[in-house]
């Protein structure tokens, strides 16, 4: 798939509409190896289900490249913010999101957390032969949506259609652009003794959400998704706290993962306390039953920030007053202790290491 | 969380040091040596170290980590008798989250899943017999492991499969019995443990008179425990006012769950399914006598054993690997020469580095923050 742009505000020469019909159909109902090569049988699904989602004017002038313009970047901040992700989960559709909010949810988060403003993604899905057009177009839909409340725009994409077998289901890679705020400069080595590391809201969500909607559990759980676009608030946190020293988004790995990136990068000791976690009961639940722990556990819509010491209420005061942040909490303090270890105070007043996790939780037997 | 906060709350934990400490001062007088107190089980284990425990606790108390993990003490060649079993290309290989790490000689089972077996995680025995039912054309073969604690599930599971006739499903039997061991271990002429914490979900189904013959015979004190922080610490009370009292009782601490007599219909199927091996290898410790179990004849065609033509491997343990000196108390994990180098939880060398219930990945992970490993 290819799109031009609604690149923001990139002055545009009016095009004359299309001759294509306004809504495209397909007869297909399942994708097959024939939408992948590059025919009219690719356009006809590429027009059907991402376009008709995605923009109005990709499919006015379908181009091989989104083009930005630099004066208008340039007004937003002063360096380039570049990322890229591969979204592979299974299933594809679960409590609070899918594949496709997911992939633009997760790579906005990744340039927010670097202080970017979010400007605009590309979308690279490769399909397996197989796959009704109808889960496609959801996800696409999904994805519009995304990005539309996000104000970011998918600006150019790709589609590749795989044998049978040889991918699962659907994969999407999402890329984006942002622009840094000016005299904002954060970085996981950043952290200095007696900051105050904050976590947005409630930890674990997503992990349990997608382990409990592959369904060979059984559990009878509310647990949703926290997948959201985090820009918007880390706009709010940033005015609040312009010294802020990092920002992570805590996703594969959780919270531990993150804290232990930052011990090791600063050279700092990080000394959480179990009492400030902030954790629904259900999720704590969860983790009891299988024997995870719920500071492994994946997130899509938290992040963890450190701040100076001095701007630590204006920060938490910022993100509490933000939809996304309102179980907000600080959990803990930067240490000059055990450089390079996370430690956790138990609720006894006793103390262990939070280490880096091995490979995936698996669960105990018993 | 009702009935699990309830075990975790700070203030009567704080209460319970303070009366563990106040019993240690008058426990210390005259003592030259640390109280060893073994618990056996690796769910105790993975609790110490999770809630940070023995940080709390007077210097005289010194935790000995037992030999009830049982993805620890599973050898390494029976591993690769699950690999062999797995790599046939009709069988589908079912198995707990945790045995799917453990190395083999050969490798893991994951390991074996990346090069084309079809190796699966299920959360119960009952899901692989679905799965045999599902895919009549496939041989699905359980991997059992465990005690008393998950002997039930799997017997319960070829009690259902023999009722239902669902003839492509076996099982790989590699369940063990703790009482056995801890008789070999007791029997060890510098086996220095001054008490016990005995194993809460074992006891669920075996209840406490099987421990008798510890407190008979050995004149030692064992106190069955739950899993929670406050079951714990009150369980090593009861320990150490038995020791004051000069006392060698087996005691319950844990009777919301476990009954003096054990649970009966699951001591009946074991005992319909199960008869007791021979001997059984233990990863670290070597052969016991009587501390396996396989499926009695009648049960012939659902034991993987008998099914599979298994390379029945012996794996000698490697010989840098302090694990049988660890099981047994003798050593602290961080005394032996690959804790952290050549063995880390990542590239396990022994056995207690595998599973997140052996003493060596319990230090390594959550880091004895009293100990050395620190």
């Amino acid at each position: 798939m290819t799109t031009d742009t609604a690149a923001p505000r990139a002055p545009r020469a009016p095009l004359p509409a299309p001759a294509a019909p306004a809504r495209p159909k397909l007869a297909a109902k399942t994708v097959t190896l024939a939408h992948g090569g590059g025919g009219s049988a690719m356009r006809d699904l590429i027009d059907a289900v991402f376009l008709s989602a995605f923009s109005d004017e990709g499919r006015a002038a379908p181009e091989d490249q989104a083009r930005f313009d630099l004066a208008a970047l340039a007004s937003k901040g002063d360096r380039l913010a570049f990322t890229t992700d591969g979204f592979v989960v299974d299933p594809l559709f679960f409590p609070g999101g899918d594949i496709g909010t997911l992939a633009v949810c997760g790579t906005i988060n990744d340039l927010a957390v670097g202080g970017a403003v979010p400007v605009a993604l590309s979308c690279a899905v490769i399909v397996e032969e197989g796959l009704p057009v109808e889960v496609l177009a959801q996800v696409a839909r999904s994805m519009a949506e995304a990005a539309r409340a996000a104000g970011v725009s998918i600006a150019t994409g790709d589609t590749k259609v795989v044998p049978r077998g040889a991918c699962d289901k659907l994969f999407v890679t999402t890329t984006g652009i942002g622009v840094v705020r000016a005299g904002l400069d954060v970085g996981i080595a950043k952290a200095r003794p007696g900051d105050v590391v904050l976590v947005n809201g409630l930890l674990g969500d997503h992990g349990a959400a997608i382990l409990n909607a592959r369904g060979d559990l059984a559990l009878e759980t509310a647990i949703e998704s926290d997948c959201a676009a985090l820009h918007g608030l880390i706009a709010d946190l940033v005015a609040a706290a312009p010294g802020i020293r990092m920002m992570r988004d805590a996703t594969r790995g959780g919270v531990a993962s993150v804290l232990n990136e930052l011990a090791e990068a600063s050279r700092v000791g990080i000394l959480i306390r179990e009492l400030d976690l902030p954790i629904r009961p259900e999720v704590t639940g969860f983790c009891e039953i299988l024997g995870l722990d719920p500071l492994y556990l994946a997130n899509e819509g938290k992040l963890v920030a450190v701040v100076p010491p001095e701007e630590a209420e204006p920060a938490l005061a910022a993100l509490r007053a933000h939809p996304l942040g309102r179980a907000a909490a600080v959990i803990g303090r930067v240490t000059d202790v055990r450089p390079g270890r996370v430690v956790m105070e138990t609720r006894f007043g006793g103390a262990r290491v939070v280490d880096m996790l091995v490979g995936d939780q698996l669960p105990r037997i018993c | 969380m009702r009935y699990v906060d309830e075990f975790r709350d700070p203030a009567l934990a704080a209460a319970l040091v303070k009366e563990i400490g106040a019993v240690c001062g008058r426990l210390e007088r005259g003592r030259d040596r640390p109280l060893s107190i073994m618990e056996v089980c690796g769910g105790h284990t993975h609790a110490i170290f999770r809630y940070g425990l023995e940080g709390l606790l007077p210097d005289l108390v010194e935790f000995v980590h037992g030999p009830g993990c049982p993805v620890c003490v599973l050898p390494m060649g029976r591993v690769d008798d699950c690999v062999a079993i797995a790599e046939q290309p009709h069988v589908i290989f079912t198995t707990f989250g945790d045995a799917m790490r453990v190395p083999g000689a050969r490798g893991s089972l994951l390991q074996a899943k990346a090069e084309g077996a079809d190796v699966r995680m299920v959360y119960s025995p009952l899901d692989a017999l679905e799965l045999a039912r599902k895919n009549p054309d496939r041989e699905v073969v359980f991997f059992g492991l465990g005690f008393e604690t998950t002997m039930p599930s799997t017997a319960l599971t070829v009690l259902r499969a023999a009722r239902g006739n669902v003839r492509n499903f076996s099982l790989f039997c590699n369940h063990i019995t703790i009482i056995p061991t801890l008789r070999a271990l007791l029997e060890q002429p510098d086996f220095g443990i001054d008490g016990f914490i005995g194993p809460g979900h074992v006891s669920m189904v075996i209840g406490t008179a099987p421990y008798l013959f510890i407190a008979e015979e050995f004149k030692k004190p064992l106190v069955v425990a739950g899993f929670e922080p406050i079951d714990l610490l009150q369980s090593l009370l009861m320990v150490l006012k038995q020791m004051e009292a000069g006392r060698a009782q087996i005691e319950n601490q844990y009777a919301r769950v476990v009954p003096d007599a054990g649970n009966p219909a699951a001591l009946k199927a074991v005992a319909e399914v199960y008869e007791p091996r021979a001997t059984f290898e233990w990863r670290g410790l070597g052969s016991i006598a009587g501390s396996g179990v396989q499926l009695r004849p009648a049960y012939a065609a659902f034991d993987a054993e008998r099914r599979f033509a298994v390379p029945d491997v012996k794996v000698a343990d490697p010989s840098s690997c302090r694990c049988g000196a660890v099981l047994t108390g003798s050593e602290k994990p961080w005394a032996c020469p690959e804790f952290g180098t050549g063995c880390t939880p990542e590239t396990p060398l022994g056995a207690l580095m595998v599973s997140s219930e052996g003493a060596c990945a319990a230090y390594y992970q959550y880091g004895g923050l009293r100990g050395a490993a620190a």
